[in-house]
């Protein structure tokens, strides 16, 4: 008994209209064991969680707990047979409390007609303790993303479940808050829990997991241990061809700086920074790392004017620049691009011509203020093919597009007019390999024509491979800066949570911390 | 969900430009073929059903019907594209003709006093646009607010009782009574306003604008779009529209009661919606809109020849309503 698998899937087949989503795969999860599954976007991880969390029903095949064949009809059918889902989207009530959200499962069912606030937020508060000390009767909304994340987490371990199945849960914690979900992840293991973890960070995969799962396009490529493979492996596993280069090349270490094409000084906002400092050369790539809530976004949309700033000046490509409003800011050849995608990046409903013209509607308009929708077509379509857009036509909505796909049409946006500078805010959050390698290689091809940019990231791998030098933000303000020698994921980590450096004294190190 | 859902004509406008796509199927995808389809199909019913339906006077009396709402419902569906939405369209035509109304007998002449009857709409919408867009409440309570005080200023100006206009000269009365070649002057108007606003809406850059930030405000700030001033300005056209509507019925009837257009404003949402407008906006065609008001007039129209009696119509209105609504999010959830 012990010895059969927690969870067996045979043979399971899944189509959506016309889309083959799944054909045939198969999994299987082992008491105890954190498995990773990869796989690009669309490669059909979401929709064989969906059908385990009992949100989709599968076309063919069977699904097995503790060696019996199962029928999950309903999310509340997966949870009576112990499996909890922590979706990637973060689905809470933003109007109720942390304590009614992480208890929702639980108050479901309650026969009681009135509430019990009292044991509520009791066991909310064991829940949430064990990940973060977040107050459990503050409003969700108040809280920030990676905060709302953790409630997200928080919410399915008070399901007593033998199989939780976790989403990209990191995707917008900080390095600090994600270490202490892996720690609680190896707790929930000892404790004979099997975790199936979705990632596209091999860092994370390969210190955590205990196999690793690919999937492609939809099919079951294999089953490794991760003690057996490595993370070069997995990913041409899930890109099913070569990829050589993770990052393209940087600049030579010899190479001689290029004119100043942004610069900041003594830039504030009189809340969230003050007096940032900030010199883009053409041809570099600059990183700004920093914890979540540290104030990278917040000092982009400033200097483009997004945000108010109260204080400091911005010169681009020499000029001084009076910048009102983000209109001025894109006249000027400085664009933004957001890191909330769906929030803020592109019009989902709109076609990907609309969405690639939304930025400069001038340049397409003719005389009398119509648009002219062949310029506008034919920008779409060079755009769209230059950045590799996979796409059935430029006329389809932007929500028929998987997530990378999205992010280079926000991409194309930005391109289409002719920028001197992008300020990139997460370019590559939750898109997967492939595509990630595309836009990175876009981005130094870019800086390779003299197209300013700076990138902003919370993956310290990307930081790292992708940037000749990061600006490391902390508090609201600049904490470090770290030039082509000095890139190392330590050395980031402690400027962006304020540790000293190793190398000036050692137990000052263990003091702050 | 199929409120907001994607395929709309914006999209079949812009995949015009695409390649790939055979005219038939973009026709087919288009909601508003289904309107023509149903409405065809009611009157090939009517006209066997009742002798007096194909009949010239029964079309123009049907078109009069629905000539002058149909310039409000312009109005109303930019707003909705926009993400808007207002309540006070029917106090609004109502102030508009009082107003004016109220002008002329103090001795104004008929066209200054129908012009400042338009300008006090457009500043009502700008009104309610000062309160969306600095204030920050939304349209719906905003818009509420300003029928009911728009009401109360009707029945004070007039002190409840109409204002009898049959001094109103021929010629301007000829507006909403005379005709040209035997076509109402207020259909030929109806057309125009149509026609012009239609084609801005699928191909001026200005309107274009009002997609963006209906389709996703935050992301249209993102593109550098001014949305409040997008917001602000289509709300002012919306009362505007409101205005002129009300200056036409003024010409129409010869009177001004303050009562007038009372409830207008649920006939209007209704028709934009059933046109494909989405009420959490980034979707709908005027074209759509006024097959939406046609088909509820041929709807009126059959009942009164049909000889049901009047106290159905609602009933049959509002089940029309949820039937359009419901067969479109049928038909888009099965396409997804």
């Amino acid at each position: 008994m012990t010895d059969a698998p927690v969870l067996q899937i045979r043979n399971l087949s899944k189509a959506f209209g016309p889309v083959q989503a799944l054909s045939g795969v198969a999994f299987e999860l082992r008491r105890g064991e954190v498995h990773a599954l990869c796989g690009e976007n669309g490669a059909g991880k979401s929709t064989l969680m969906n059908m385990i969390g009992g949100v989709l029903q599968a076309d063919e095949g069977e699904i097995l707990i503790d060696g019996k064949p199962v029928t999950i009809a309903s999310p509340a059918a997966a949870q009576k047979l112990g499996i909890a889902l922590v979706h990637q989207e973060i689905a809470l009530c933003q109007d109720a409390t942390v304590a009614e959200n992480i208890c929702m499962a639980a108050i479901n069912t309650r026969r009681a007609p009135l509430m019990n606030y009292a044991e509520v937020y009791a066991q909310a508060e064991k829940a949430m303790n064990q990940l973060a000390p977040i107050p459990v009767r503050s409003k969700v909304a108040d809280l920030s993303i990676s905060s709302q994340q953790l409630v997200e987490i928080a919410k399915a371990l008070t399901l007593d479940c033998k199989v939780l199945i976790l989403d990209e849960p990191t995707a917008a914690l900080t390095e600090t808050e994600a270490q202490r979900l892996f720690s609680i992840v190896r707790g929930l293991k000892a404790r004979g829990i099997s975790v199936i973890y979705i990632s596209h960070r091999m860092a994370e995969i390969f210190s955590l997991c205990d196999r690793v799962t690919v999937f492609r396009d939809g099919r079951y490529v294999a089953t490794e241990a991760i003690a057996a493979t490595s993370p070069d492996d997995v990913v041409r596993k899930m890109v099913g061809r070569e990829i050589t280069q993770l990052y393209p090349d940087k600049l030579p270490a010899d190479a001689v700086p290029g004119r100043s094409l942004l610069s900041v000084s003594g830039l504030s906002d009189g809340s969230r920074f003050v007096d940032v400092d900030l010199d883009l050369k053409a041809g570099e790539i600059l990183g700004i790392g920093g914890l979540i809530g540290a104030g990278r976004s917040e000092i982009a949309q400033t200097i483009c004017g997004l945000r108010q700033a109260s204080a400091g000046s911005v010169a681009l490509d020499g000029k001084p620049l009076a910048i009102r409003s983000y209109a001025d800011a894109v006249r000027a050849g400085l664009v933004y691009l957001s890191e909330d995608r769906k929030g803020s990046g592109v019009f989902l409903d709109l076609s990907i011509a609309a969405n690639v013209s939304a930025l400069d509607l001038g340049k397409l308009t003719g005389r009398l203020g119509l648009l002219d929708r062949r310029a506008e077509a034919n920008q779409a379509t060079h755009l769209a093919k230059r950045l590799g857009v996979r796409m059935a036509g430029i006329d389809v909505a932007v929500s028929t597009l998987s997530g990378g796909n999205q992010q280079k049409v926000a991409i194309a946006k930005q391109l289409s007019v002719s920028p001197k500078v992008i300020i990139m805010d997460e370019p590559t959050r939750g898109i997967d390999v492939g595509a990630k390698v595309e836009i990175h290689r876009l981005l130094r091809d870019l800086a390779n024509q003299g197209v300013g940019i700076v990138v902003i990231s919370s993956e310290l791998p990307e930081l790292i491979g992708l940037c000749d030098r990061v600006l490391v933000v902390r508090e609201g303000a600049i904490a470090g800066e770290l030039g082509a020698g000095e890139l190392d994921e330590e050395t980031i980590i402690m400027l962006a949570s304020g540790v000293k450096p190793a190398q000036t004294s050692q137990g000052q190190a263990h003091n702050v911390a | 969900m199929s409120l907001e859902s994607g395929e709309t004509v914006m999209h079949a406008e812009i995949r015009a430009t695409g390649a790939g796509r055979s005219s038939f199927a973009r026709l087919a995808s288009m909601r508003e073929a289904g309107l023509i389809v149903i409405i065809l199909a009611l009157c090939i019913a009517m006209s066997f059903a009742s002798p007096h339906f194909l009949t010239w006077g029964n079309f123009r009396a049907m078109l009069m019907s629905f000539s002058i709402e149909g310039i409000v419902v312009v109005g109303m569906t930019i707003l909705l594209i926009v993400g808007g939405i207002d309540l006070s369209v029917g106090s609004v035509v109502c102030f508009s003709m009082v107003v004016s109304g109220a002008l002329f007998l103090m001795g104004l002449d008929p066209w200054t006093a129908s012009l400042i009857g338009i300008a006090v709409s457009a500043l009502i919408g700008a009104v309610m646009g000062f309160f969306v867009t600095v204030v920050g409440l939304n349209h719906f309570i905003t818009s509420l607010a300003a029928m009911v005080i728009v009401r109360g200023l009707c029945l004070v100006i007039t002190k409840g009782t109409p204002l009898s206009l049959f001094t109103l000269p021929p010629e301007f009365k000829a507006i909403g009574q005379g005709s040209f070649q035997g076509v109402p002057y207020v259909i030929i108007i109806f057309v125009v306003v149509v026609a012009i606003f239609d084609f801005l809406l699928r191909r001026a850059t200005a309107f274009r604008k009002v997609f963006y930030t209906g389709s996703n405000e935050k992301a249209a700030q993102f593109s550098g779009i001014k949305t409040n001033q997008v917001k602000f300005w289509v709300t002012v056209l919306c009362a505007t529209l409101s205005g002129v509507a009300g200056v036409i019925y003024m010409a129409r009837f010869g009177a001004a009661t303050p009562t007038f257009g009372a409830g207008m404003e649920l006939n209007i949402i209704a028709a934009a919606v059933i046109g494909g407008a989405s009420l959490k906006g980034g979707s709908g065609t005027i074209f759509g809109a006024i097959l939406g008001i046609a088909l509820l007039s041929v709807v009126t129209s059959s009942l009164i020849l049909l000889d049901i009696s009047v106290y159905w119509q609602d009933m049959i209105k509002g089940c029309i309503l949820l039937a359009a609504v419901s067969a479109d999010h049928f038909l888009h959830r099965q396409k997804s």
